[in-house]
């Protein structure tokens, strides 16, 4: 099958508005005998379940969590862009795009990336509408903060809660639709398999994962927002429930899977302690506003740190490598999150390192201490004030901005971050690739759509800060509800789809099969043996830096970890219960897939480009050399193994931006 | 550090639970919590014994998925911290710890220390929302001016996690801290000003039919709340009904 990216003809400015005016409607009458099935609850799907009961659609929404409200969209700390321009220093749509499209390293569809950033001054005139708490100044306007890889101040946000609270706001806008019965909500459920009638994607079969119990449901359509697929990597900054099933079901089903190997490696994460360890956590990129990041300039000092034998504290200016400052004098410290996570590694791998493990560097606020402390010193007509005055009067303001930033380090790390510099060191946090969808967000299968991080359509291979949020409400506030209608116009004299159809039978019998091979089968290795083995060969072969060697044996290992999963994984109880070692094992099983198609995407690109780094392909300086033969998006067709599947590829032009060497210099 | 843990295990709902003695060794104090019942976890599925069900999901104190009762305590003996951020510094070679699930009659135990919290869920159907259609013609964000203070006190609110601590240490099974803090974020807005008497109106009679405890103001659920909600959110609440009711 040819892709065709159902992009619109005409003018960048014009594709979105035109495409409006000209696609099928659905009439509100007929709104009512269409069933939508939404499949995640997050910033996407809940965003799209609530508009589209709203429309008067029937919405079946699926959470694996207890409540829509707990969806991982939660976690996200720094912010939200929006193309506003409130702080007047020149922002506008093109900007937006524009820092977008070079974020992602020309790696994103150029028209998609418009229309995102054309409607993300909606999503705060609406989320402000629900009643979302934005932050403010005093006039009582909507304050900004500023993000990495921009020279603008876009980022609206609620303290280090953004995620949090938009999703709340998502998460009332679909209690409303619950409370009218427009929306059905099945809590503590997992999409096991998408089902197929005549070609079209026409429901799901789900687990109730309290009693067991297999079920059918239909829909006209069917939503995939199941999130990212970071856990492939067993540690990264995702929950410990987040997935790939869904996204890799339909893909099973013919649903074509996009650059899997452009995956997000954040910069400031807390730095792993010991094998127990379950997650990473991760500190808001808001952090290097204020913080410069170094390690110590000579071996010994790292050696001597490691060791204990001397503290951060102890080393004078000249003894430390500002290394961002150093190589990026332009951006410095705010340079975009692949390229602060490199150079983090680099040092490291040089042994600059310093704590036990050797990967951690240091994220440093004792300058902004006497930056704020001297400017409020000044404000306050403070004469000769002492040095710790400054300090404490710097200390204060840094407080007032970061101070749940500081506090979550103090309790995980048990080391107070005013006094001695954090240690940070990069950890996998959001997947660029995904389900391939075209411009209407609908996948390779008819009637499935996959929206949010699930897809891979808007980030290329690299996203810049507080741009998952904004696509995720993007797609479920303001893109699906439109390009759905258009499908579903077909649809409006199909009347209800029969669960009790030979499709439905078989799919449940697959998943039935599965279920039943795993509880069974007793074997000598738990589940998260296999993930965390898993873990260490992504982490280590198609991490932050990959070459073709390390993937080649890649795909060796995880084919042989999955060959042992599939005879000696060990499920404990039945299936007729509350079983989360077996919703884990379904989990593993697809990641053990995933990863194998994830290193075999990684070794056909022969270049770097954002979040994948060739070591083949770097320029002297040691930066990502891209290569015009691979400015296209591989999507990968399903032919059984991973290394069957078949590579198709979607070619990107960039007729509105000039691509270029991406300098942070 | 060794340790011995006192764990409710319960096989269903419909199953009486009892309390079960278990030994973990090595545990490291760097570790959080729920990585120790992680380890614990391991080793029983290596013995073929049954693992503990627990809920849990983000491990950052954010998603409010984690509800465990520790010696007596709601999220257990810091302050400030769900379960997730519990790290076992707080803890000593050689202590018994008492892990039970969240205990309130309107949060049936569906497995070991896995509660079913979907009353919070009905409360919010009954009115947790503001009434607007998702369009791109709303007004511009910035038209309507929100005090700092109020926006800010809305925000504090509106930080609740629905973890269901306060329901846990309530001697009454209260839910009204939770309750207030949503009709308080709205109350303080002025996008919430059409519908707030309804609103506050709908969400207590829905909690009462929930089974949930009244309020006998003795400040335990702020003391324990991880996200630290104040107790005016319930004070709040309570001038809102009288204000509707009248």
């Amino acid at each position: 099958m040819a892709l065709d990216s159902k992009i619109p003809k005409g003018p960048i400015q014009d594709k979105w508005t035109d495409y409006k005016n000209h696609i099928n409607l659905v009439n509100p009458a007929n709104k009512r005998h269409i069933d939508i099935i939404v499949v995640g609850t997050g910033l996407a799907g809940g965003s799209a379940a609530a508009t589209l009961a709203e429309l008067g659609y029937n919405v079946k929404a699926f959470a694996y969590q207890d409540s829509p409200r707990r969806a991982h969209s939660i976690a996200a700390q720094g912010g939200i862009n929006a193309a506003k321009n409130y702080q007047g220093d020149g922002d506008s749509t093109y900007r937006l795009f524009y820092d977008t499209v070079k974020g992602g390293d020309y790696r994103s569809r150029e028209a998609n990336v418009y229309r995102l950033a054309e409607v993300s001054v909606n999503i705060i005139d609406q989320c402000v509408a629900q009643g979302v708490p934005f932050a403010r100044d005093y006039g009582g306007l909507l304050d900004n903060r500023s993000f990495g890889g921009v020279l603008v101040s876009r980022t609206f946000y609620a303290k280090g809660q953004t995620g949090q609270q938009l999703l709340l706001g998502a998460y009332s806008a679909m209690n409303r639709q619950i409370a009218r019965g427009k929306i059905e909500m099945f809590n503590r459920h997992e999409m096991l398999d998408v089902v197929k009638v005549d070609g079209k994607a026409r429901g799901i079969i789900a687990r109730n994962l309290v009693t067991g119990e297999i079920e059918r449901h239909s829909a006209h359509a069917v939503v995939i927002a199941s999130g990212g697929y970071g856990n492939v990597y067993f540690l990264s900054t995702n929950a410990m429930g987040s997935n790939v099933t869904a996204g890799w079901k339909v893909h099973k089903k013919g649903a074509y899977f996009a650059n899997p190997c452009y995956t997000q490696i954040h910069p400031t994460c807390i730095p792993r302690s010991g094998d127990y360890q379950s997650k990473l956590t991760l500190m808001s990129e808001s952090l290097r506003n204020d913080g410069r990041i170094w390690v110590p300039a000579k071996l010994e000092d790292a050696k001597a740190i490691r060791e204990g034998k001397k503290k951060p504290t102890d080393l004078s200016e000249e003894e430390r490598d500002y290394y961002l400052e150093r190589r990026y004098p332009a951006f410095g410290n705010l340079v975009p999150r692949d390229v602060a996570s490199r150079a983090a590694k680099e040092r490291c791998d040089e042994g600059f390192g310093v704590n036990a493990t050797g990967e951690a560097v240091y994220l440093d606020f004792a300058a902004s201490f006497v930056r704020y402390g001297e400017e409020q010193a000044k404000i306050q007509n403070l004469v000769n004030p002492t040095k710790e005055k400054i300090k404490e009067l710097g200390q204060a303001i840094v407080k007032a901005k970061y101070g749940n930033l500081f506090q979550m380090y103090e309790k995980i790390v048990d080391e107070n971050p005013y006094e001695t510099p954090m240690m940070i060191y990069p950890a996998v946090h959001y997947t660029m690739g995904g389900v391939w969808v075209d411009y209407n967000l609908m996948t390779t299968i008819p009637g499935c759509y996959c929206i949010g991080e699930a897809n891979f359509s808007d980030h290329g291979a690299n996203r810049l800060g507080a741009s998952a949020l904004m696509q995720g409400l993007a797609d479920g506030y303001f893109v699906l509800p439109y390009t759905i209608g258009d499908y579903l116009a077909d649809d409006i004299r199909t009347g209800k789809i029969s669960t009790d159809t030979p499709e439905f039978a078989e799919a449940e019998a697959e998943v039935k099969k599965t279920i039943e091979f795993f509880v069974n089968n007793k074997g000598t290795h738990s589940v998260d043996y296999y993930h965390k083995k898993l873990g260490l060969i992504m982490w280590e072969k198609c991490g932050m830096s990959r070459n073709a060697q390390g993937l080649k044996e890649a795909i060796e290992d995880i084919s042989a970890l999955r060959k042992d999963f599939w005879v000696n994984v060990n499920v404990p109880g039945t299936d007729k219960e509350y079983n989360e070692q077996l919703a884990k094992a379904g989990r593993v099983a697809d990641f053990l897939e995933l990863g194998e198609l994830f290193a075999k995407d990684a070794l056909i690109r022969e270049e770097s480009a954002g979040g994948h780094f060739r070591e083949e392909h770097q320029t002297p300086e040691g930066e990502a050399k891209r290569l015009k033969e691979f400015q296209f998006v591989s999507a990968w067709e399903y032919k059984g193994e991973p290394k069957d599947a078949v590579l198709h590829k979607e070619a990107l032009e960039y007729e509105n931006i000039e691509v270029k060497e991406r300098s942070y210099k | 550090m060794d340790l011995t843990l006192k764990i409710w295990r319960q096989k269903d709902s419909n199953t009486k639970g009892q309390m079960v003695d278990y030994k973990v060794t090595e545990i490291s104090e760097h570790m959080s919590f729920l990585e120790m019942m992680d380890v614990m976890n391991e080793q029983l599925i290596t013995k073929g014994e049954e693992p503990v069900a627990f809920d849990h999901d983000c491990r950052e104190g954010i998603c409010g998925m984690c509800s465990m009762y520790i010696n007596g305590e709601a999220h257990g003996p810091d302050r400030g911290v769900t379960t997730c951020q519990l790290h076992m510094r707080m803890f000593k070679h050689g202590d018994t710890i008492t892990i039970e699930p969240w205990r309130a009659a309107a949060f049936p135990v569906i497995k070991d220390l896995v509660v079913n919290r979907s009353a919070f869920d009905r409360i919010q159907h009954a009115g947790g929302y503001i009434s607007v259609n998702t369009s791109g013609n709303t007004q511009d964000a910035n038209s309507i001016p929100i005090q700092k203070q109020a926006a800010d006190q809305a925000m504090d609110a509106a930080t609740c996690i629905g973890c269901g601590a306060c329901v846990a240490t309530c001697k009454n099974s209260s839910a009204m801290l939770f309750v207030g803090a949503k009709v308080s974020q709205y109350a303080l807005l002025p996008q919430g000003q059409v519908e707030a008497a309804d609103r506050v109106k709908n969400m207590v009679a829905q909690m009462d039919l929930e089974g949930f405890g009244n309020c006998t103001n003795t400040g335990a659920c702020e003391v324990e709340c991880p996200k630290g909600i104040s107790l005016d959110n319930i004070a709040r609440m309570n001038r809102e009904l009288m204000k509707a009711s009248i």
